[in-house]
């Protein structure tokens, strides 16, 4: 098994999510990651997506997810030559006992405060999987309230873009 | 050929002068290209599908398709036939395609009138047949709340359609009918469902002809790579033991002329699926019939021993392939499909090739002489020498019940050899299917129409009422069984009162016979549910329901009558005919593969395993 990420560009329309989902499901593939977002292109979304699959089977989740109508392209990003990054935002139980500390932590991992409260601190980070669960082990003896995460999202390095229109 | 649209209907007696016009004596009274003309939403509808050449309608009206069926009435181009149940609309939609390999159209209301079309539209689906069905939604504002007769038939239909679509503004109704049609019968063909609610029927709106398709992310390959093409030129002039495994997507390109000059040109021994039976001449010596759990033992052995098949229009379904890591062993895999999703999707292709099968095997037939030219002439002696052994030991055949009941498999084979190949074959699924597949010589494509993937019993009357109305004078029959039968005989109705005279030949043995198979080969004899007393108790008497629906109804249940039978239904043509066959319950289907073998494991019969171990060519 490895893990690959899917860029996938798809009409801006309704019920496209439900499609690549359900694809997904039925065909049982496990979806790690999912985010969904606008792009350059209103009438274009940008899934991203991150599959573990071993080779043979991602062919066939590419060749499954090409043939829904409402997708126009699909790009495999090289994790070495892509930048990947997710978002978390984390409650952590922060008394004026810890406080210092946990914003020790938070100024290592170049992440923010973004709500403070005497028991508790709101934590928001981006960066790799990687970095965040290595936060995530850091902030994790205090005591995690909360945690909320997105779905990754990547692009590709260097100046090539991809886009809908480049294919036709 | 009269086209449906022009049939006069021997049992209605009603048709319009309209309907009674030939095609073509009438100017097409499309408005000029790009001017809009304003209409309703339903008037759209209805442009449009005649705008993309629909004759026929297959459907039940309701609440939230009404407005559709209003402008319908008006229409002299498109007829519409009124089904008994939207599933009977759905499979005679299919049986209309597979017939003409046109799209086949049916209509339903919201709610459960959608919802029955979900089996026609997973059985089309899964055969690759271009459908488009039409569905009446609940009004704008209403859906999501659970309204009267409120189903998100997108939301259900969604991984059973090629493609579906709510339309949400009247003036999208052009370009959704438009892009349906091309969805449905391009590419790797499939059913494609058009949602409208009920006030975007109603509304007013401009209808132009021909809108702009806007579908940016479908592009279907349909030239092959020559490269490729070549490459698997090379194998097939290389090999000792190829084989040509022939699919249903060799039908839907029209590719069965450009089948017949490759096979004739390399001499290479040709198997047709069950959804390609017809693609290539039962009768032609190349040909060994079909293939996997119930193929026979020559086109069976001829796979697990060939070292190179030319895989065209075929998906290495499981019913084929039998137990998959020990099918077809030493073969090298060269295929082709226009789906590039089913390319090495079950088993890994050596020479994958994408595109439309007419081109793939056109450009194939360019190669193979380019290798012939240059390495002179293949011959497969060897090889056919050790087909033609396997096809004299085993030769397709069946033996009498010992109780002296009638034998189904004489019944089926005295149908095809009286009424002959020009006819067309539905067929229901379970033994008779099987049976019909084996023991009817088919010679052209279109011929055979059956539900292959979904296995959907109660297919055989609806479909054969589509392809009546695809061709009123060609004698359609419909092998049944008495299980499928009762599933959907309502059409029967349908056929009398609309005109469609098909004939079902009802191979009753009183039983769910496959299952009754299965039970007798793998659990023990232990009849559990299969027993449907149709012999019993004659419940139903299947010659007072077909009289009861304004059928002609026969029976026979001797060897002596069944021709007698038989010719007496082919003189009947002012209404359908139905015969209850009553034959024999322990007749089994053969050969045959047990399921989760692999197909070294065929028994040609009960207990007679060929031994294929010495057999190396």
């Amino acid at each position: 098994m490895s893990t690959h990420t899917l860029s996938v560009l798809t009409e801006n329309k309704p019920g496209v999510l439900a499609r690549v989902a359900g694809l997904f499901s039925r065909r049982g593939f496990n979806i790690e990651s999912l985010a969904v977002g606008p792009t350059e292109n209103p009438e274009v979304s940008r899934m991203t997506i991150v599959v573990a699959v071993e080779d043979l089977p991602l062919e066939q989740v590419t060749k499954q997810l090409n043939k829904l109508v409402n997708v126009i392209k699909i790009v495999e990003l090289d994790p070495q030559i892509s930048v990947q990054r997710e978002l978390l935002l984390v409650k952590v139980r922060a008394d004026a006992t810890v406080r210092s500390q946990v914003l020790e932590a938070v100024q290592l991992f170049r992440a923010k405060v973004v709500d403070v409260s005497p028991e508790a601190l709101t934590i928001e980070a981006t960066g790799t999987a990687d970095k965040i669960n290595a936060l995530l082990r850091m902030l994790e003896p205090y005591g995690v309230r909360e945690l909320v995460q997105s779905g990754m999202v990547a692009v590709g390095r260097g100046a090539k873009s991809i886009t809908a229109t480049s294919t036709r | 050929m009269t086209s449906a649209t022009s049939r006069p209907s021997p049992r209605a007696g009603q048709e319009s002068e309209a309907r009674d016009a030939k095609p073509g004596t009438r100017p097409k009274p499309a408005p000029p290209a790009g001017a809009p003309v304003r209409l309703t939403g339903a008037q759209s509808l209805v442009r449009s599908l005649e705008a993309v050449g629909v004759e026929v309608v297959f459907g039940i009206p309701g609440g939230t398709i009404l407005p559709a069926y209003d402008p319908l009435l008006d229409s002299t181009k498109v007829r519409h036939i009124l089904v008994r149940h939207e599933q009977g609309a759905g499979h005679a939609a299919t049986g209309y395609a597979q017939a003409t390999g046109k799209v086949g159209v049916c209509m339903a209301t919201s709610g459960p009138g959608a919802t029955n079309l979900v089996t026609p539209l997973a059985d089309a689906n899964m055969d690759s047949v271009p459908v488009v069905a039409i569905t009446g939604q609940q009004t704008r504002a209403l859906i999501g709340t659970d309204a009267f007769q409120e189903a998100d038939i997108c939301g259900i239909t969604m991984p059973i359609t090629k493609h579906n679509f709510l339309v949400t503004d009247p003036a999208d109704i052009p370009a959704a009918i438009a892009e349906a049609f091309h969805l449905a019968s391009t590419g790797r063909p499939g059913p494609v469902l058009v949602d409208i609610p009920k006030d975007v029927l109603q509304e007013q709106t401009a209808f132009v002809w021909p809108p702009e398709m806007q579908l940016p992310g479908y592009r279907p390959t349909l030239r092959p790579h020559g490269k490729q093409v070549r490459e698997a030129a090379r194998l097939m002039m290389s090999a000792r033991r190829p084989v040509l495994y022939v699919g249903g997507g060799v039908i839907k390109a029209k590719a069965a002329e450009q089948l017949k000059t490759l096979a004739e040109l390399t001499g290479i021994p040709v198997v047709t699926t069950l959804m390609a039976r017809g693609a290539f001449p039962d009768s032609h010596a190349q040909h060994l019939g079909m293939p996997g759990m119930h193929g026979s033992v020559a086109a069976v052995a001829a796979m697990q021993r060939s070292d190179l098949l030319i895989a065209l229009g075929a998906r290495f379904d499981d019913r084929v392939t039998g137990k998959l890591d020990s099918f077809a062993p030493d073969a090298q895999v060269v295929h082709a499909d226009i789906d590039p999703a089913e390319i090495s999707k079950n088993r890994k292709a050596d020479v994958p090739i994408v595109g439309d099968c007419a081109e793939i095997i056109n450009e194939l037939i360019a190669a193979v002489k380019a290798e012939i030219d240059r390495e002179g002439e293949r011959k497969y002696d060897a090889w056919w020498t050790q087909i033609e052994a396997w096809r004299d030991t085993y030769p397709p055949g069946f033996d009498w019940p010992t109780d002296g009941a009638l034998a189904p498999q004489y019944v089926i084979e005295r149908i095809g050899s009286l009424v002959g190949p020009d006819a067309l074959y539905t067929a229901g699924v379970g033994q008779h299917q099987m049976w019909a597949a084996q023991f009817i010589g088919y010679e052209k494509p279109g011929t055979w129409i059956n539900s292959g993937g979904l296995g959907t019993m109660g297919f055989a009357v609806p479909a054969a009422m589509g392809a009546k109305f695809a061709y009123p004078d060609k004698q359609v029959w419909a092998i049944d069984g008495d299980g499928c039968f009762q599933m959907t005989n309502q059409e029967l109705a349908t056929c009398a009162i609309e005109g469609a005279p098909i004939k079902v030949a009802v191979i009753n043995n009183g039983n769910l016979g496959m299952v009754r198979q299965w039970q007798n080969l793998f659990y023990a004899e232990r009849y559990s549910s299969t027993d449907l007393g149709t012999h019993a108790h004659r419940i139903p008497d299947f010659v007072l329901l077909a009289e009861s629906m304004g059928c002609a109804g026969l029976r026979c249940d001797s060897k002596e009558d069944v021709d007698d039978v038989i010719k007496k239904a082919m003189d009947i043509n002012d209404r359908p005919v139905v015969i209850d066959f009553i034959v024999g319950k322990d007749a089994q289907v053969w050969p045959m593969v047990a399921a989760g073998t692999g197909n070294d494991e065929i028994m040609a019969a009960r207990g007679i395993r060929p031994l294929f171990e010495d057999d190396e060519v």
